[in-house]
């Protein structure tokens, strides 16, 4: 019974202690870990922080989603604000996990383009799905376009992909001469039939981005689907390894607020000092990937040099697709994804 | 003293036994009480809310199960999984067998060496060991690469991102769980009795034959069983050297909650395969004991 009763004590003062700390302006910020969540702590967090005169309690899930889900439906939501795919921000929305932006208060968000927002989302960083090679093997003629990567007669070479539909659709319909401003909505059967072609000259069908990493640097393949960063990365020690921005598949993780977030009314305003042209023109100068806000450009923080490496600049940016996060958060989208498992099985 | 006295101090020993015994009970029960909660807390509630789940989709529903018995993708990964445990727990025993038996016969040192070797690695993260297994399999790994430096391969050969390097990382993880049974068994056989083989006229081979190996058997169904129900499993080992082709029941579990955010398919998913894991346990007891098989005994 002893045990019981100082159970009873430690659970009441735990509620005293979230309770007194409700009264501090505080939110807790979700991101994916690793040296992305240390270069936008640099870059965003710290300085939204101090700006705002908040405290910014982290936390990080390289898969928020499922968290989000049981947070919301066991009616305890400990996060407020979430860095995360799109997708899942407007998949969450639909389904009432996550909380509609009210834009009004989020000036800062005003001159971004459309697309990049939804009603549950606003673009905080970009990053790239990008056909990267290795330079040895295919010196003056390397694959420019997806339909050069699917040419196994021109260009022999192992080849890997990501094992996930997001943005391998995208270029199974490029490589079959679709344009990338003409992807949406995604011809799901086509797409699939042109990965059947590729298929048994896949290698690998890579599952984290470290491992897309450890191929490229191993030489295990020749070319493959990565994410820019990625490639950048192992630039830095293997110059052979390279990519191209051209019909790369641009994407971008979103914020937005988890249902009933115990720090609504302080998450808004943060949302808003976070997509302000000023820190995310931080982030680049941090890590590989580009501002969700283009106006980060424009303060001058981003020399030209770094522009032309971003994928969010404006020129890479018009080489490459935009991803729909709508159309993928869409019925279509599920059902799209459906059929990965029961076409790796084949 | 009368016949009345006698019968209560009779009746006050019994009880007083009685009330010893439930005390003492009582001491049992609060004794395991925390590991009561645990098990409740990390184990039945977890389990319950899986079940809950698996039936769950806005209201109850067989729909999970419905679509791992329709969907060929759920079939196909059940077979794989199966047909890699039975190969992987092959080549285990075929493996492990051997190894036991000379740690058996082999002078102390030597037989510490090779029990060493054997445990060493289980010590390791199955991550580490998974990627040194890629290390050494891959086309530029060192296997490849000294099979070309000698001039015996013009080609790399394919040994990881499949099936064979699947199995072939699996076997050497799961081997310790082959071997340890196997050698505690082994240790037990009397020697005598092979002694006695021996002496009535048996070759060494006959004697191991009709002797030895029937009296590990027990040990062959401990290791057997244990192997087969953790390959059955494994993901990290398939997820790196399988390239993504060999789809394995529990990375069918985890594809559920990452592509699809499917928690139902998912649970009812992991259910079917616990259920398996619990059919084999079940058959299994019903040749050896259950401690036996957990090396308590």
């Amino acid at each position: 019974m002893r045990s019981v009763g100082s159970l009873l004590i430690g659970a009441s003062a735990f509620v005293l202690w979230g309770a007194s700390a409700a009264f501090a302006q505080e939110i807790t910020f979700v991101s994916q870990g690793g040296a992305y969540q240390e270069a936008q702590t640099t870059a965003i967090l710290d300085p939204a922080a101090e700006n705002l005169d908040i405290w910014v309690n982290q936390d990080s899930s390289p898969d928020s989603w499922p968290v989000i889900r049981t947070q919301v439906e066991t009616g305890s939501p400990t996060w407020d604000v979430v860095d995360m795919p799109t997708a899942d921000c407007v998949r969450g929305g639909e389904q009432g996990l996550i909380e509609p932006l009210d834009f009004a208060q989020i000036p800062n968000a005003e001159p971004m383009p459309a697309e990049y927002k939804t009603p549950y989302s606003v673009a905080y960083e970009f990053y790239s799905s990008v056909l990267a090679y290795n330079q040895e093997t295919f010196g003056d003629n390397p694959p420019k376009t997806w339909a050069d990567f699917w040419n196994v007669e021109d260009f022999p070479g192992r080849r890997a992909l990501r094992n996930h539909p997001l943005a391998t659709l995208e270029a199974a319909l490029m490589a079959d001469g679709v344009a990338p401003d003409q992807l949406y909505p995604l011809d799901v059967d086509r797409a699939f039939a042109k990965l059947e072609e590729i298929k048994p000259h896949i290698t690998v069908w890579w599952t984290s981005g470290g491992q897309s990493a450890q191929l490229l640097s191993d030489g295990e393949v020749d070319m493959l689907m990565a994410w820019n960063g990625r490639v950048s990365a192992v630039a830095r020690d293997r110059p052979q390894a390279t990519f191209t921005y051209n019909q790369g598949i641009l994407q971008n993780t979103s914020l937005c607020i988890v249902k009933g977030a115990p720090n609504l009314e302080t998450a808004v305003p943060f949302i808003n000092e976070a997509i302000s042209p000023d820190l995310q023109a931080n982030l680049p100068l941090e890590i590989d990937y580009g501002p969700g806000n283009p106006e980060a450009f424009k303060t001058g923080k981003i020399s030209e040099e770094r522009a032309a490496e971003l994928p969010s600049s404006p020129e890479n940016a018009r080489v490459q697709a935009l991803m729909s996060s709508t159309w993928w958060a869409s019925a279509d989208g599920e059902a799209a994804k459906e059929r990965w498992l029961g076409f790796m099985q084949q | 003293m009368s016949v009345a006295q006698a019968t209560l101090a009779r009746d006050d020993v019994m009880d007083i036994a009685i009330r010893h015994a439930r005390r003492e009970q009582g001491t049992m029960l609060l004794l395991l009480a925390p590991a009561l909660v645990v098990v409740a807390v990390l184990l039945v509630l977890p389990l319950g809310w899986l079940v809950w789940q698996s039936f769950w989709n806005d209201g109850l529903t067989l729909e999970h199960y419905r679509r791992i018995a329709t969907d060929p993708a759920y079939w196909t990964s059940f077979t794989l999984t199966f047909r890699i445990s039975f190969l992987v727990t092959g080549l285990a025993l075929l493996l492990g067998y051997p190894v036991a038996y000379a740690a058996l016969k082999l002078p102390p040192f030597w037989a510490n060496v090779v029990l060493a070797l054997v445990v060493l690695p289980f010590w390791t993260s199955v991550l580490v060991r998974a990627y040194a297994w890629l290390i050494l399999l891959q086309r530029t790994g060192l296997i490849n690469e000294a099979l070309a430096g000698l001039g015996l391969i013009d080609q790399p050969l394919e040994l990881a991102y499949n099936e064979l390097g699947t199995i072939i990382a699996t076997v050497h993880i799961l081997l310790p769980f082959m071997v340890l049974p196997l050698y505690a068994t082994m240790q037990k056989i009397p020697g005598d009795l092979v002694q006695a083989g021996a002496s009535l006229g048996g070759t060494p081979l006959h004697v191991f034959w009709r002797v030895f190996l029937p009296l590990s058997m027990p040990g062959v169904i401990a290791g057997t069983v244990l192997v087969f129900i953790l390959c059955l499993g494994f993901y990290i080992t398939p997820e790196l050297l399988g390239g993504g082709r060999v789809l394995m029941v529990s990375m069918i579990v985890s594809r559920n909650v990452e592509l699809y955010a499917e928690w139902g398919a998912a649970s009812a998913v992991a259910l079917v395969l616990l259920a398996c894991v619990g059919l084999l346990f079940f058959a299994a007891s019903r040749l050896i004991s259950l401690e036996r098989i957990l090396g308590a005994r």
